[in-house]
This record gives C-alpha cells, structure tokens and sequence, in this order.
C-alpha cells in the first residue's frame, strides 16, 4: 500500500467528478436510483397499489359497477360462518401438502433416475421437462378428456386391466376429484422439481460416495447420509416455491372442476374467483382471497430470507 | 456412477424408472395427438381400442381454423407475450444492475422487496387489479394484459439476471471507468453485451410465463377477437356442456407448438435458468 498516491488520487478525482452533472449523476446511489426509478414505479403502481387496494376492498361492501361502502371487518365475519369457506381452507391445504409432498418424492425419484449414465441422457431431460413448459390450461383439457365420464381413456385402460365397468367417476365424485386435481398439479410439477434436485445431485463430490462405499456404507446409507443432506438446501428452496404457488393455484382447477363437485375442489383462489367475479361481489371476494395472505406472507418472508442468505 | 453390471440390470436400474418418467411425462400429450385427429365415428366409439386411430383425419384442425378464431387467439398471444417479455428484460435490466453492481444505501431491502413481489401470486391482485383495469377503461384491450403481465415478468427477471449478472467479472467494466466511461456508457457498451445467455434464459422464461397466463387473460378479455389461445380454447370450444373434443384437442396441441418449438431451441438456456433457483413451480 502506497501512502502518497491516496492523498493525490482523491484530490485528482474531486474537481472532475463531483462538481458536474455528469458527475453527480456517476455516484453510485444516484445512478442506481434513478436507474430504478421506471420499474419501481411501475411495481408501485401495478402491486403495491393493488395490494393496498385490495386489503381496503376487503373492508367494503363493494356490488359491482357500483361505489362501495365501508362495512369494516364485516365481510372477514361472513367468511368464518360460511360453511363453504371452511371446506375451501380445508381443500386448500389438503391440495397444497399431498400434492407437495407427491411432487417431493416424485421429484427426488426422477433426480435419481436422471443421474445414470445412459444415452440420449439429455434429450430425455427436454422431453421431461414438457409438462412443465406446456400452458397449464391445455394440457389440463387434456386431462379433462381423459377423465371424461363417458369416454376416458384412463377408465378404459383400467376397465382392460379387469376393473369392473364403467369405472370411477373422476371428476363427479367429492374424494376422486380431489385426488385428480392433486395427480394433475403433480404431473404438471414434478419435472420442475426432478431437474432441479438433478442439478443438485450433479453437484454432490464422487470422492464422498467413493469414501461412503470405503467405510462400508450401503447403498440407502449413500443416500442417506452423503446425497440427501447435500440436497437440503435445494430441496428446502423448492418446496417453498412450490407451497406458494400450489396453495395459490388458480387455472387448473377452475379448468377441471370449477370447484366441484359441490366444492370439494373448490381452493381459495377459485372461491375468491366464484365470488368477486361470478357473484360480482368484490369486497368478499377481496377478503376471501386475502385470506390467503397470513399463511403465504410467513411462507414468502420465509422463502426471501433464505434466497438471501444462499 | 456404478459401471460396468449386465445389461438386465442395467435395464432395471435405468430404463425402467426412465421409462416409467417418460410414459408419464408423454401420455397426455400422445392422447392429445391422437384425438385431434381421429374422425367423431372413432372418438365416441367405445367398442374401438382408443390407443390407436384407424382413419386419421384432419377436420378439426380445418374445423378450428376456419369456424373459431384460432388463428386471432395465437397472433394476440404471441403479440402480448413478445411485448411483455421485452418490457420486462428492460425494467428487469433497469432493477437487476444496480442491484449487482452499486453500492447503495437501501439495496438490500429493495433486492428482498423485488423477491417478495415475485412471489407474490396473481390471485391476491386479480380483484383490485380487474377494478383498477376498468376504471382505465382497458378492458378487452390486449394492452390490460401488456400491462398486468411484468406485474409478475419484471420481478421474476429482475432476480434471474441479479444472480447472472453477479456472475460476469468486474474488470473490463472496472476498465472502461478508467478510461473515463461514465457508469451509463459502461453498462450499456461493456457490460450488457457480456449478457447475452442470461437475457436469453430470462426471456424464454417471461415468454412461456406469459403463454402460459390465463387468470388476468379470463378477466380483461371477454371479447373473442381480443382473447388469447388458453382463455379462447376454453371459453369458446367448450359451450355450455357440449364439448368439441377433437378441436379441443387440436386446439391444445397447436397451443403448445410455439412454446415447446421456442424451448427446444433453447433447452439448455432453459435448464441453466431452471435451476439457478429463481423459478417458480
């Protein structure tokens, strides 16, 4: 470290920097601000104001194409002796954890699959990966047709299999059409979660598995004790995302189901859905879909501090 | 990994968990293929093995192009998703640099607000923001969805291209300050054109983000010649309890065609941005 340059250096710079324009708008905090300025109004404006707008709608008594009135925590009463709330919570979380949890083991069961050595090895990892970049409302048509009542392919393979005619009613019965909807977000989601944890087994040091197999551990121990907690981190990462984005889920069911039978697939989302816009009462529908917020607020602070910290 | 063991092992080991993945991944998109082109007398025939088609036809595609307004639907969703994506990677771009680069008073709450905010899931905006649309008189306008659609796009590539951007060295930007560039000239002529394979990544994912949109789509379009495929598809071949499963089906396959044609390219971009953890499922 030189003790003569600092002091010429710094009275070098002081004239042609920070006098100017030119100079003030190079200062790092001006420079990034107004850099930022464009998109953080925008965020401001079409989320922020939103949000805020949305927790005030919640507080209204808010018909359609006509001005609300305030009605405070009217509406926040009227969910909690709404029968059909309670089932949509229930349904919620229900949908949310098994599909979760399928879309984990699943996911954890292709990573595994994926991380051999074979041909075409990364052909096979593109086509794989089609469910999850296909729009959700066309392949979940699909699915609709296959689940048909009258002529789904899924029955018919079953039926030649020695199920007895004519099948399950998939979409008509309470308990099946949940299952479906669970089967469908999981069939949509575990590719996401399969390449992904993929990426991270390719991380994992060979020379761990070659120590493991020295010392005489088996092939589950492997697993065990050197790939799955390697794998945490990742695995924690993704399952938050897609917590998230399973309990808000709105398009796969409102394509399948709409919600039925008689609610039995009915989310939060939907319901909100049902509400503001089918009822066109916005003010309940605002407080049916804030709803949401406390569990999703825990789990996104959860999530962003995390994604902070890796 | 374990080399060198028979070929019937290795068909256990590998194939049959591979095969098993594949089938599934595969079947609904065979079952789509296969109905869009099987004449009504096959397709509500139960007597019939339904795996296989006897007398492949092309009449629901003829029937969706000519008598639906498919071929609007795809240009209005190529059109939003094109604009939204590019709108996006510029304010993604404007937010992700100096979150990168400067050191700032505040940047790190504004890194964790843009995070939140992409986590932040349509259906808690989508009653406020139907309100706020009508009240710009936008609806059925493809512009209320140019608009709402980087509600979700700009903070998602803002966070993929922060973590990108962190990955591309200092030093020629730190070269071209010496020389007197100013911090606007640098970024734009030394350090963006370095970028490229994350704009690519960030872009691919805002395009098929935005293919795949449907709840804002189902609420600001309800005129047919505004309407996007997914929220046409639905709205439009399914009247009231009669389905037109052959059109369905060529409608969902045709759908499809343009993100997976565009991932395909760009498959590796894809699963470099996939698992840089910045992508929601």
């Amino acid at each position: 470290m030189s003790i003569h340059s600092l002091p010429l250096t710094a009275t070098a710079r002081l004239p042609r920097r920070a006098l100017s324009l030119s100079g003030w708008l190079d200062r790092e905090s001006v420079f990034s601000w107004l850099m930022m300025a464009l998109p953080l109004l925008f965020l401001a404006a079409l989320v922020g104001y939103p949000l805020v707008y949305g927790i005030l709608l919640s507080l209204e008594d808010r018909p359609v194409a006509e001005p609300g009135h305030f009605v405070g925590l009217k509406n926040f009463i009227t969910d909690f002796h709404d029968p059909i709330f309670w089932r949509v919570a229930v349904n919620t979380f229900v949908y949310t954890i098994v599909a979760t949890l399928l879309k984990m083991v699943g996911g954890l069961g292709l990573a595994l699959a994926m991380n051999q050595d074979f041909r075409m090895k990364n052909l096979v990892r593109a086509v794989l990966l089609l469910p999850f970049i296909v729009p959700t409302v066309l392949s979940t048509v699909a699915w609709m047709w296959m689940l048909d009542p009258a002529f789904s392919v899924v029955n018919r393979i079953l039926i030649g299999l020695g199920m007895p005619r004519p099948g399950p009613s998939w979409l008509g019965n309470p308990v099946l059409a949940m299952i479906s909807i669970i089967v469908i977000n999981t069939w949509r989601g575990l590719p996401f979660y399969g390449i992904t944890l993929l990426a991270g087994l390719q991380t994992v040091p060979p020379e761990l598995y070659e120590a493991a197999t020295i010392d005489g551990a088996s092939g589950w121990q492997r697993f065990r004790f050197v790939t799955l907690p390697l794998l945490k981190p990742i695995i924690l990462i993704v399952t938050l995302f897609s917590v998230i984005f399973t309990f808000a889920d709105f398009q796969l069911v409102y394509v399948l189901t709409h919600g039925g039978p008689q609610n039995a697939t009915n989310l939060f989302a939907t319901y909100a859905f049902d509400i503001g816009m089918g009822a066109g009462q916005l003010g309940l529908g605002a407080s049916v879909a804030l709803m949401m917020l406390p569990a999703l607020a825990l789990l996104i602070v959860a999530l962003t501090l995390y994604m902070r910290r890796a | 990994m374990v080399t060198g063991q028979n070929p019937i092992a290795r068909l256990v080991r590998v194939w049959l968990p591979v095969g098993f993945f594949l089938v599934l991944a595969l079947f609904p998109f065979y079952w789509m293929a296969i109905t869009s082109i099987k004449p009504n007398s096959e397709l509500y025939n139960t007597h019939l093995m339904p795996l296989l088609v006897r007398n492949p036809t092309l009449k629901h595609y003829v029937d969706l192009l000519t008598q639906t307004s498919f071929l609007r639907w795809t240009w209005n969703t190529m059109l939003v998703a094109v604009v939204s994506t590019a709108i996006s990677l510029v304010l993604g771009t404007m937010l992700a640099y100096p979150l990168a680069r400067m050191r700032f008073a505040g940047a790190g709450l504004i890194a964790m607000t843009v995070a939140a905010i992409y986590l932040v899931p349509q259906p808690l905006l989508f009653l406020p923001l139907a309100d706020v649309i009508n009240r710009l008189d936008l609806g059925n306008t493809l512009t209320a969805v140019i608009l709402t659609y980087p509600t979700m796009l700009v903070p998602f590539c803002a966070w993929l291209l922060l973590g990108y951007f962190k990955t591309v060295p200092k030093e020629l930007e730190e070269a071209a300050r010496i020389d007197g560039a100013s911090r606007l000239q640098t970024m734009r002529q030394i350090f963006l054109p370095l970028c490229t394979p994350g704009f690519i990544s960030a872009g691919i994912f805002a395009f098929t983000l935005s293919q795949n949109e449907f709840l804002y789509a189902l609420i600001f379009l309800t005129k047919s010649s505004v309407r996007t495929v997914p929220v046409g598809v639905i709205a439009e071949l399914i009247r009231g309890d009669v389905f037109y499963w052959g059109q369905l089906m060529a409608g969902a396959l045709l759908g499809s065609i343009p993100v997976a044609l565009i991932y395909s390219f760009f498959v590796e971009h894809y699963v470099a941005g996939l698992t840089s953890g910045a992508v929601k499922g």
